[in-house]
């Protein structure tokens, strides 16, 4: 527990000083949230690439939780999902299902490009499209994958803070 | 003839007639139902004028041989008498369109079912140890018989019927031995001769009558250990004899107890009232342990009897410790403490089994691992069943929570007030109170939402319907007594003061608030209910104005996004106890059986899982399975004796009265 | 009812309610001071309550007013605790209802409102939550139920009022070893009780460690808003009755403007400290087995029992 301890004391904080805000693009339906968004993250056939940097978002560096957003374990308490992967034929039915589970108002974020426009996997067989095919897309985030920055630059024009 | 007399006379009079027109009309369920319900209308009258001091006495010297037969009514005997009429006017009313089953409709069932309520409103009027003894074996009898009315249709009946015989009449052995040896004693059978000799009897005997009384009341009030005969005979019974037997009945060993321990021996030593103490505790937690794990519907509840009247016993008990350390103050409360629990009891117990009962016949099942769903179904049931779930669980605004209260109050004002002995078992017996609690909070919380709410876990609960409008009507009566004790407990408290004088003093006051003498304590729970309701309405209010999205979203449950959730893959009721048995397993040892199937192609697949659990009352393992087997062992000794030759029978015979004749000239 | 009583029963509600999603924001800052991240800030659980009242309400088909009720009720149990319970003064508004055994009941009924909703809704997780609960409910009650009976005893009442009071009268009564004792007690049933770490994760997103979390799965909305306000009070609560039994200074005796500021800023001064500690306390323990807990809980009895034992044999 002293070692713990010790530990806490000479590492101090870690997480970095906040960049300037985003520029103001906030989508229409974020701005009810208030400076709270609860996030569902939904997997819909990614090769985990985006998981680990939406891992490292909301990790001690980049500290994604300053900004007001939070991951959480039900799509009823969730105001946003964030959608990694292209939409493999096995998830799309569960995508929908979970944008519906969604009380509004709620926003879809596409991370990574496979989400945004298939990726690599564009026309692989077993691919249903992009989650802008099969659930309305209020944001996407680029990248393949994304930076951690990236990432949190996304969520906070969500919170808008 | 006063009111307590002309009631008490109605009362058998209209069971009598109601069992003797069940055996000629032929529309039995009605008639036996008004006159159940008439009959019990007018024990209560009995009762509560006996409860505001008008009292009588009847000698029938030509009804007993020998003794004759004593009744009369104080507020002790009062109280019982008013609370067996009360139950009776519910079930009375539940039993008008419950018993059209075929196998309840038979004559016979229909006529004992009123002589089996006039028997129990004998018992507490009763004022010799023969009109005692007589009107409790004849309501032994007659609940026996109600017992094993379903018989025809299921085997488990006559099993739970034997069980119940045997225990019952050892019981009755017990305080006829005890009865006897205290009215040998006295001269004379009558209570009053039996309360002036109680003075001059040496500790032995005293002590050697109070034991044997007890074990006798204690087995008819289901307390452990002996309380094998109840959740197999309880269930087993129609569901409104359930409710008579639950709440009725059991009550009369307390009353015997009471009766006996305080009234006619006139307290007693502190050891006795710790052996109370002491059974009643456990008891307490070991009927609430076993019906947290138990899945059958009416087995739960008749374990919870067990649970209760080892809360009464340990009020009774705690009452007995304070009178014996002269106390009177708390020894008056604690005894308040226990007979507003068993009237709260009486009330939640009617209702709970009742609701029960209209679950079997809706569905036609009392295992709860098939139940759910019954809520859309059956919403008066299920609301019934909810405040009885309540009521039962010590959670405010509910019955039984007013009287562990008052329970937990007589306690903690016990600890400074008397000796080491009172030290030690007022913390223990505190803690019992407060597992047996937290553990019923769980059970009920499992009876009704796994039985009532969620979705319906087979075809047959799918299938149920809303009971007919009598049985409505019964819980409907039991519900509103359970509501009334449980915000305005005042209204009774003034009868189980007067009964309660046997004891102590009296120990409580105030209408609104419940106030005790002599102690400082004070509990409101009217005010508790009304800040719950003005707190509930005000934030739906409050809620209404600030959400802004005023229209409530029906949406499909979040299965995870994948298909829709079966029935089968919601928690059961053995899955929702699973925990709780992890947590005791020392104590229930429960035994359990995993069977896994595989596929033919590979030993890795797996075809299915099999999972039973069966939780044995391991008491009665213990307990009574070696003294079966001592029982049948010396049965197959005996055959040695009974060749089937009648000569030798008479030989035996005539032995015997040979040897007496010696016997007697020697020692005279 | 005295004046004092009225003006507790008015300040006590608005300050609980107002000031306990500030105590779960700076538990949070705490933790996330620790972890060595930025936070969240102090008001963010405030911005959360503040966005679910707008967001939409949401009723699973197949659940019945039971799901609907146990929101308001969980709020309301709490609501009527906050009202009653010498907070920040010594009497109370209703009196008769002020009474410990039927505050630790009232608490209890909102965990079965919540447990039977999560019940009602059918679901495999909501079931596990209140099977869970209800387990850890039924343990806990008898620590609570005793450690109790061990402080009121050389008082002579349940009353909160008369506690408290007693306690002002008589400092050395806190440092008795069965004051302590029973301390002790009802941290670990306060911790288990409120959800908190080893018992409880309440930031864990993986359903199947939760307790409280699975039972409250299909809440949305106003509905989810009422939860998180609920358990916040809950905690606040549970720490202002540790705080007051145990250190009730500072506590309003008079009716007086300058006696209540005291008493409002003693209550938020000693709240605000057990959050922080317990919130530091967390970042140094990891969440215990389920099955590990029951162990924990029957220690903290035995504590309670030795409590009652020492409050006898050492008075």
């Amino acid at each position: 527990m002293l070692r713990l301890w010790r530990k806490i004391r000479t590492v101090g904080r870690v997480a970095e000083p906040a960049p300037l805000p985003p520029a103001t693009d906030q989508p229409p339906a974020a701005a009810a949230l208030a400076g709270s968004v609860q996030i569902r993250h939904v997997d819909a056939g990614s090769c985990n690439g985006c998981e680990v940097e939406i891992g490292s978002a909301f990790g001690p560096v980049y500290d994604g939780e300053r900004y007001g957003a939070r991951l959480v374990a039900s799509p009823r308490h969730a105001d946003a999902l964030l959608v990694t992967g292209v939409v493999t034929r096995n998830m799309a039915e569960p995508l929908r299902r979970t944008f519906e589970a969604v009380p509004a108002p709620k926003l879809v974020v596409a991370v990574g490009d496979c989400a945004r426009n298939c990726g690599v996997f564009a026309g692989a067989y077993g691919v249903a499209g992009a989650v802008g095919d099969i659930v309305p897309v209020d944001l996407e985030i680029a990248g393949c994958p994304p930076r951690p920055e990236a990432i949190v630059d996304g969520l906070r024009k969500l919170t808008g803070r | 003839m006063n009111l307590a007399a002309t009631g008490l006379a109605c009362a058998v009079a209209i069971g009598v007639l109601t069992a003797l027109a069940a055996l000629v009309v032929p529309a039995r369920s009605a008639v036996v139902g008004v006159g159940t319900v008439l009959s019990g209308a007018a024990a209560m009258l009995a009762g509560c004028a006996a409860m505001s001091g008008v009292s009588f006495v009847v000698a029938l010297p030509a009804l007993l041989p020998l003794s004759g037969m004593l009744f009369t009514l104080d507020a002790l005997g009062g109280l019982f008498v008013a609370v067996t009429g009360a139950v009776a006017v519910a079930v009375g009313v539940y039993g008008i369109s419950y018993t059209r089953a075929p196998d309840l409709r038979a004559r016979g069932v229909q006529a004992v079912l009123p002589l089996f309520v006039v028997a129990m409103v004998l018992v507490p009027a009763a004022a010799s140890a023969g009109a005692f003894l007589v009107c409790w074996e004849l309501m032994a009898l007659f609940s026996l018989l109600l017992v094993v009315a379903e018989h025809r249709r299921r085997p488990e009946v006559a099993s739970a019927g034997r069980w119940y015989a045997v225990m019952t009449h050892l019981g009755f052995l017990s305080v006829l031995i005890g009865l006897m040896v205290f009215v040998a004693r006295a001269g004379d059978d009558s209570f009053s001769a039996l309360r002036d000799s109680a003075r001059h009897l040496s500790p032995l005997v005293a002590g050697v009558v109070f034991v044997l009384a007890l074990l006798g009341f204690a087995s008819k009030a289901g307390i452990v250990p002996l309380h094998a005969w109840l959740p197999r005979a309880h269930p087993e019974a129609p569901s409104h004899v359930s409710a008579l037997m639950s709440a009725a009945m059991v009550n009369l060993g307390v009353y015997g107890l009471v009766r006996v321990g305080f009234d006619l021996l006139g307290g007693g030593p502190v050891w006795w009232w710790l052996l109370v103490l002491v059974l009643g505790a456990v008891s307490a937690v070991y009927g609430i342990l076993q019906a947290a794990m138990s899945t059958d519907l009416k087995r739960l509840l008749g374990q919870s009897t067990t649970e209760n009247m080892g809360l009464v016993l340990v009020g009774v008990g705690a009452a007995g410790l304070f009178a014996s350390s002269g106390n009177r103050t708390l020894a008056g409360l604690a005894l308040v403490a226990a007979l507003l629990h068993v009237v709260g009891h009486a009330a939640f117990k009617t209702l709970l089994f009742l609701a029960a009962g209209s679950v079997l016949h809706a569905t036609g099942t009392r295992d709860l691992d098939e139940l759910g769903g019954l809520r859309p179904v059956m919403p008066v049931t299920t609301a019934a069943f909810g405040l009885g779930a309540l009521a039962a669980s010590a959670l405010p605004p509910g019955t039984a929570f007013v009287s562990e209260w008052l329970l937990l109050q007589a306690l903690i004002h016990g600890l400074p007030a008397s000796g080491v002995a009172a030290a030690v078992a007022m913390p223990v017996a505190v803690a019992a109170v407060a597992l047996t609690a937290g553990l019923a909070v769980a059970t009920f919380v499992k009876a009704f939402g796994v039985g009532f709410l969620a979705k319906p876990r087979s075809a047959a609960a799918a299938g149920a319907h809303e009971s007919p409008v009598t049985m409505l009507a019964g819980m409907g009566i039991a519900a509103v007594a359970c509501a009334v004790l449980a915000l305005a407990p005042a209204v009774v408290l003034p009868g189980i003061e007067a009964a309660a004088r046997v004891a102590g003093d009296p120990a409580v006051s105030g209408a609104v608030t419940l106030r005790l003498t002599g102690v400082t304590g004070a509990l409101s729970p009217v005010l508790l209910g009304l800040a719950l309701i003005v707190a509930v309405v005000a934030l739906a209010g409050v809620v209404r104005v600030v959400a802004t999205h005023r229209v409530r979203r029906e949406a499909r449950l979040w299965d995870c996004g994948g298909g829709p959730m079966s029935p089968r893959m919601e928690y059961t009721a053995t899955s929702f106890a699973e925990p709780l048995q992890r947590v005791f397993d020392d104590v229930v040892q429960p035994e359990l059986d995993v069977d896994v199937t595989h596929h033919e192609e590979s030993r890795y697949l797996v075809r299915a899982v099999e999972y039973r659990r069966k939780v044995p009352d391991r008491i009665e393992r213990r307990l009574y399975q070696p003294v079966l087997r001592f029982v049948a062992t010396c049965g197959e000794r005996g055959r040695v004796l009974a060749t089937g030759s009648v000569h030798r029978y008479l030989g035996y015979g005539f032995y015997t009265v040979c040897g007496l004749l010696l016997l007697l000239a020697v020692t005279r | 009812m005295s004046a004092l009583g009225v003006v507790g029963g008015i300040a006590q509600p608005v300050l609980i309610v107002a000031g306990s999603p500030l105590l779960v924001g700076v538990m949070r800052q705490v933790r996330a001071r620790l972890e060595g991240r930025a936070g969240a800030g102090v008001r963010q659980p405030w911005r959360d309550l503040r966005k679910l009242l707008r967001k939409e309400t949401i009723t699973p088909r197949g659940t019945s007013e039971v799901f609907r009720i146990a929101p308001l009720l969980l709020v309301a149990t709490s609501l009527v605790v906050a009202v009653v319970v010498p907070f920040v003064t010594t009497d109370s508004a209703i009196d008769p209802v002020a009474d410990l055994f039927a505050v630790v009941a009232l608490l209890a009924l909102g965990a079965v409102a919540l447990a039977l909703a999560g019940l009602d809704t059918g679901t495999a997780f909501g079931g596990m939550g209140a099977s869970r609960e209800m387990t850890i409910l039924a343990l806990v009650e008898p620590t609570l139920l005793v450690a109790i009976f061990a402080l009121s005893v050389r008082v002579g009442s349940t009353n909160l009022g008369a506690i408290v009071s007693s306690t002002l009268h008589d400092p050395a009564r806190v440092l008795s070893p069965a004051s302590l004792l029973a301390a002790v007690a009802l941290i670990v049933v306060i911790v288990a009780e409120t959800g908190r770490l080893p018992v409880d994760n309440p930031s864990t997103h993986l359903e199947l460690t939760m307790v409280h979390e699975a039972m409250v799965l299909e809440y949305a909305g106003p509905d989810l808003a009422l939860i998180e306000l609920a358990s916040a009070m809950r905690l606040s609560v549970f720490l202002g009755l540790l705080a007051n039994l145990f250190l009730p200074w500072g506590i309003a005796t008079a009716a007086t403007p300058a006696a209540l500021v005291v008493g409002v800023l003693a209550l938020v001064v000693k709240v605000g400290l057990l959050g922080v500690v317990l919130a530091a306390g967390e970042v140094f323990l990891a969440k215990l087995r389920l099955f590990r807990v029951p162990e924990l809980l029957a220690g903290s009895f035995l504590l309670a029992l030795l409590a009652v034992a020492a409050s006898y044999f050492l008075a």
